[in-house]
């Protein structure tokens, strides 16, 4: 295993569901409760230092998935002293699809985390300005989300489109 | 500008000294040659606009080449390109700031059917919004079809009566504006 999977075991313990690498690129799982402790922790540490986060965005694995864990918020990390990257995901269940947000770690984490709740309808708690960020707000429904019916029309144009 | 045979037989028998036609004919054949185009462009069309309106196919010759940027001075509102649901409200806008009387082209696939974006963002058909005169299909509509479409349009303003101004404002009122 990759050697930032390894740190991730050693200091996040229990908290770390599975890791794997591929062609060299690290990503771990962790634990919902315990991603913003970690997150701090892979930007603060001397060894991670992640003081960059490149992208925050989200997977609905509706139906093939059970619902306990439906979507995955996913985390790009890269650190800009050491250059290397690690991939964070976490599983949100669908009766709860409310995570802490990363704003307080890294301020990009914000309009990142206002698309997700757009395309997703996943909250984040403690984001300071949680609304839509490229849908308007009238909009019904979260599009990205794979029961969204496709063929389903939006009531601002009214009932002929 | 278009007589009767009654008329050329007036016109004979006065000794060829007047020309008689109609106040609604006049009217369009000055308006047809003497459009004030407002660009709508969001998306990809815009491209093939710029090619059409340009020097090499030059929509000038047709009297229709000089772009209004305010919607106050344009009586052809030329939309090219996607319109979104976030959009349509903007349009509208433009549309009703319009003066009478004024025609929409809708230029590409997007705009008379919303394309191949049959999805959550995309209005399907800007008929839905507003009256459309003249639909120009294509992804993009290449400059010789724009040009047709022009002179479709011509055709159709040349012969409209005057009572069919005012049109009145777009058919559809956003529930929010912006
Ligand atoms: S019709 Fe095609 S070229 Fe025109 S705006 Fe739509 S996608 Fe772009």
């Amino acid at each position: 295993m990759g050697r930032l999977i390894d740190l991730c075991k050693q200091k996040l313990g229990g908290a770390v569901i599975s890791a794997h690498e591929q062609h060299g690129d690290e990503t771990v799982v962790i634990h919902k409760d315990a991603m913003l402790t970690a997150l701090r922790w892979l930007r603060d540490d001397e060894a991670t230092k992640f003081d960059f986060m490149m992208d925050l965005t989200a997977v609905d694995y509706f139906g093939t998935r059970p619902r306990e864990e439906r979507f995955e918020v996913v985390y790009h990390l890269f650190s800009l002293s050491h250059n290397h990257r690690l991939r964070v995901k976490m599983p949100v269940a669908e009766s709860d699809p409310a995570v802490e947000s990363a704003v307080t770690v890294w301020r990009a984490a914000d309009w990142f985390e206002r698309e997700v709740w757009d395309m997703y309808g996943i909250v984040f708690k403690g984001h300071p300005n949680m609304k839509r960020i490229l849908l308007y707000e009238e909009f019904e429904g979260h599009p990205l989300r794979k029961d969204y019916n496709i063929r389903k029309r939006q009531p601002l144009i009214g009932p002929e489109n | 500008m278009g007589v009767t045979v009654e008329e050329k037989n007036l016109e004979a028998a006065l000794g060829d000294s007047v020309i008689l036609t109609q106040v609604d004919k006049v009217i369009g054949w000055g308006r047809k040659y003497s459009f004030f185009l407002y660009p709508f462009i969001t998306a990809c069309c815009g491209m093939e606009f710029m090619s059409a309106a340009a020097s090499r196919y030059d929509l000038d010759r047709f009297g229709a080449a000089l772009p209004r940027f305010s919607p106050r001075q344009a009586d052809l509102l030329f939309v090219v390109g996607t319109i979104s649901h976030k959009q349509a409200p903007i349009l509208n806008k433009v549309y009703n700031q319009m003066a009478e009387p004024k025609w929409v082209f809708a230029f590409g696939a997007c705009v008379c059917s919303g394309g191949m974006y049959n999805n959550y963002a995309t209005v399907q058909g800007i008929d839905t919004i507003l009256p459309v005169d003249v639909y120009v299909p294509g992804c993009p509509p290449r400059p010789e079809i724009v040009i047709d479409g022009l002179v479709k349009l011509q055709e159709l303003v040349a012969n409209e009566r005057s009572s069919k101004w005012p049109r009145g404002k777009a058919q559809y009122e956003p529930r929010v504006k912006r």
